[in-house]
């Protein structure tokens, strides 16, 4: 579909949030804690923030939960009755105010979800999201989106993208048929687009890398001193791939209550010691530097090589989060 | 603070020491940990009042450890960690250096652990009153209320176990979390969850913590775990007189005395 | 499988249960659900996700042969979590089956061929699929020899089995013990795998190897069958790895560009060469 472009007054686009609580959905946007803003559920306008670069936490836990039921169990000498939680109602979800590198972030989310084999409750929830972003008219020493193929002002992933103007207005583009349904549901909101420049109005991103060159110096670089240099200070917590809005490695738990329970599917990461442990004691990744030299390479090299696009979006959350300050483009860019 | 660094490289220098760990230049107007082994790496040595991470987790960190003997740059929340650690059998004295710091941002050094202890007894644990003032008004909370007011403080919690990495005294090689024969505590990150692992872990630093900070330093999502921490601190120091690190009176909690007091025996 | 959560097992019933070696069990199972044993197929070398409801799922090979019908057959060591509960089920429990997953023996490729399988201890389950398989369609092959050997004569697996093999006149099979673990009346080799392997001296003309075992033992086998004339292609191994959604997205089996559960866990030794020493 062509983007279709439109303008929205400031009020109007309240008017929209309204309407979109008045019609049911459950909306996520950023609301302030302390310093950080964090997606969280918002029932009215007033508790959204707009004084954020990127929120701490990532959108992906509307469409992969840090916690999923995927079936329940009531087991009994006789038989084994399984309730297929794909069969759960999904909430209709918004997302509003999520950045361009955010709604980038859903596509190889999506992909690594389907392939061969399509995870259903995923989809469920994928197909029930709304995405609506706000491009960035400002970044920081974090932000590498255009280095990695995206950019403040990207519509990829986006239904629709909001750019504030110079009047406080907003530049509406439109990326998807979804997109175009509710501005026709809501036609009295946007009205047709003015000429201002959408450019101008868009955060200034230096490149820090190229992308492909990074890609080819991985090739050679497995045994090389970087990786245990550069993870030195890491703590082997999850933070940076909790946060991260590409990152869905998880783990599969059962929770039993006597003879019923549930199977779920909750988040890990590999940056845990004990993420690929064997039972017999053997740890293919024993050190810390092998666990970092995994994370830059499955996301710069292996996943690149696979699917063409690399398995970040440059949103800079794991360097924000990590409590010791391990900087990933510190990595990346002294290779 | 260049004192501090001609001092680590003499250090590196004369091979008392293979590294020198110590606070360096972070991202934007952050700090971050920094391991130097050649004398020219001191020169990014730095310490300010941005300097809140607790070095002292490096110490008991076997890729740390596997560089050498380190020197390791202390300010007071670090003097602390260290004497615990000398308390809890961590670290003998003559496995590192101390390139103390005072709250005044002098150097002072520390040839003993014991002289540690002296310097820290008049630089005491005192929880700030901002604190006292939160943590009394939710112990005045009726046992419901309570229980429903931290169900949702750890609702952000996605367990990343960030407050356990930046913890000094969470060393243990084997996490209780990581056990799974049986599942002490549950994987999943959801309102049990969240409860059972923040419990487990305030209890597992009953009598131990000295009050850092490190652990909400470290929650990405900004989760005021510290109020737990702290809260156990106050309880221990107001049930057996004591508050932070003794090699004389050794773990308040793990040191059996036949004088301790048994009114909680029914 | 009529649902579409891919996360939901199959229900199978413990058919049989056997003992075959100091914590090693062998399970049948058979589905619950009779449109499932009809729809149900695999290859030799796949894998499955077995669980006991409320414990865990665990990964094991899947030990019997396509070619027979109606059940299938998983061969476990107690030494987990979940293996642990699994070895307290009795016959008749319900456990949980996800599968099958991950690729195949090319035994299309082999037809024609010599097959050497060389295994130790625990890792002969895997190789028992393909053993049957071949065995199942014997005119297709040439030449079949068996190296196996374990610890000690208590930790062969698969005794009557061996036994059925020995007996076969199309079946050159070999059995050794560490030295140290042959009992009194124990007819077979002594020696460690490699090493009996180099003195049974088996042709690589037109053969293919598949070898299985703990990563000590093939990284002194591998010599050998360089040794013997073996090329990289023509020597195939099952790789073991730390698995948990068997089909490529829970991360913990990357390898490389790989996933051992998708892209393995049969590998040439060309293919593994390839892939960082990360598994």
């Amino acid at each position: 579909m062509q983007t279709e472009n439109y303008l929205i007054r400031k009020p109007s686009l309240e008017k929209l949030f309204n309407n979109l609580i008045g019609s049911g959905k459950t909306i996520y946007a950023p609301k302030a804690k302390g310093e950080l803003a964090l997606f969280d559920k918002v029932q009215a306008f007033g508790e959204i923030t707009e004084d954020y670069i990127v929120t701490a936490n990532s959108a992906k836990s509307v469409v992969f939960p840090r916690t999923e039921k995927l079936f329940s169990y009531h087991k009994t000498k006789e038989k084994t009755e399984i309730t297929d939680a794909a069969n759960s109602a999904f909430p209709d979800v918004v997302l509003w105010g999520t950045r361009p590198c955010d709604a980038a972030a859903f596509i190889p989310l999506t992909d690594t979800f389907n392939g061969d084999y399509k995870d259903i409750i995923f989809n469920n929830r994928r197909d029930r999201v709304f995405l609506i972003s706000f491009s960035c008219s400002r970044s920081d020493d974090y932000c590498f989106c255009t280095s990695v193929n995206s950019g403040p002002g990207n519509t990829s992933g986006s239904d629709i993208l909001f750019t504030k103007l110079s009047g406080g207005d907003y530049l509406a583009e439109v990326i998807t048929p979804k997109g175009q349904l509710l501005v026709s549901e809501n036609s009295d909101l946007f009205e047709t687009k003015s000429e201002e420049d959408k450019e101008q109005n868009l955060a200034v991103v230096a490149t820090r890398f190229s992308q492909v060159e990074i890609q080819a110096k991985l090739q050679n670089l497995f045994e090389n001193p970087v990786w245990d240099d550069k993870s030195r200070a890491c703590l082997g917590c999850g933070s940076c791939a909790y946060v991260c809005p590409v990152c869905s490695c998880f783990d599969i738990q059962d929770e039993a209550h006597g003879n019923k329970g549930t199977r779920l599917r909750c988040w890990d990461s590999c940056g845990f010691g004990v993420f690929t442990i064997h039972t017999s004691g053997h740890n293919p990744r024993e050190t810390q530097g092998a666990r970092w030299r995994q994370r830059i390479l499955h996301k710069f090299l292996y996943v690149p090589n696979k699917s063409k696009i690399a398995g970040c979006v440059g949103c800079g959350r794991c360097s924000r989060a990590c409590p010791a300050d391990i900087n990933i483009l510190d990595t990346l860019t002294s290779l | 603070m260049s004192e501090l660094v001609k001092k680590a490289a003499a250090l590196l220098e004369s091979k008392l020491v293979q590294v020198v760990i110590g606070y360096g230049k972070g991202t934007g107007n952050r700090t971050r940990a920094i391991f130097a082994t050649q004398v020219a790496e001191c020169e990014n040595l730095i310490f300010d009042s941005r300097c809140v991470q607790n070095l002292a987790v490096y110490l008991t960190k076997l890729e740390i450890k596997k560089l050498g003997k380190p020197a390791i740059v202390a300010p007071v929340p670090v003097l602390r960690s260290i004497l615990q650690l000398a308390v809890e059998n961590q670290i003998a004295e003559s496995d590192l250096v101390i390139l103390g710091i005072t709250p005044e941002s002098e150097l002072i050094d520390f040839e003993s652990f014991a002289s540690i202890e002296t310097f820290l007894s008049t630089h005491k644990i005192e929880i700030e009153e901002k604190y006292t003032k939160t943590i009394d008004a939710i112990k005045a909370m009726p046992v419901a209320e309570r229980f429903a007011y931290w169900v949702k403080e750890l609702e952000p919690c996605f367990k990343c176990y960030a407050c356990r990495g930046a913890c000094p005294l969470c060393y243990c090689t084997r996490c209780t979390v990581d056990d799974n024969q049986p599942q002490w505590i549950s994987v999943a990150s959801h309102p049990l969850g969240n409860l059972e692992w923040h419990i487990m872990r305030a209890m597992h630093l009953a009598g131990r913590c000295t009050d850092c900070e490190a652990c909400y330093n470290a929650c990405p999502m900004g989760i005021p775990i510290h109020l737990l921490t702290k809260s156990m601190l106050q309880d221990v120091a107001d049930n057996f007189g004591s508050y932070g690190p003794s090699l004389d009176k050794q773990n308040t909690l793990s040191s059996f005395k036949p004088d301790d007091k048994e009114s909680f025996i029914r | 499988m009529s649902n579409q959560n891919i996360y939901i097992p199959y229900l199978m019933r413990i058919e049989k249960i056997t003992l075959e070696a100091p914590g090693v069990k062998t399970f049948r199972l058979k589905f619950e659900n009779e449109e499932d044993a009809e729809t149900f197929s695999f290859k030799a070398g796949q894998f499955g996700e077995y669980s006991i409801m409320g414990v865990g799922e665990s990964t094991f090979c899947i030990a019997s042969s396509p070619t027979r019908k109606g059940y299938i057959e998983c061969t476990f060591r107690q030494a987990g979590k979940v293996t642990s509960a699994l070895a307290l089920a009795e016959e008749g429990d319900v456990v949980g089956f996800r599968g099958p997953y991950g690729n195949t023996f090319p035994l299309d490729e082999w037809k024609g061929k010599s097959l050497l399988f060389i295994a130790g201890g625990i890792a002969l389950p895997p190789m028992r699929c393909v053993i049957w398989n071949a065995l199942d369609t014997r005119e297709n092959f040439k030449d079949i020899t068996i190296v196996y050997g374990a610890k000690s004569v208590d930790d062969l697996v698969y005794k009557d089995e061996l036994a059925e093999w020995r007996s076969r006149p199309d079946v050159k099979l070999v059995t050794t013990v560490d030295p140290g673990g042959e009992t009194p009346d124990w007819k077979g080799e002594i020696g460690f795998v490699p090493m009996v392997l180099e003195k049974t001296a088996p042709s690589s003309e037109n053969t293919i190897a598949i070898v299985c075992g703990p990563p000590i033992m093939i990284k002194f086998t591998f010599p050998v069958l360089e040794k013997l004339g073996f090329t990289e292609e023509n020597i195939y191994t099952t790789l073991e790895n730390r698995m948990k959604c068997g089909f490529g997205k829970c991360g913990r089996c990357n390898v490389g560009e790989v996933y051992v559960c998708k892209d393995g866990p049969v590998f040439s030794y060309e293919q593994l060469k390839l892939l960082p020493a990360e598994y």
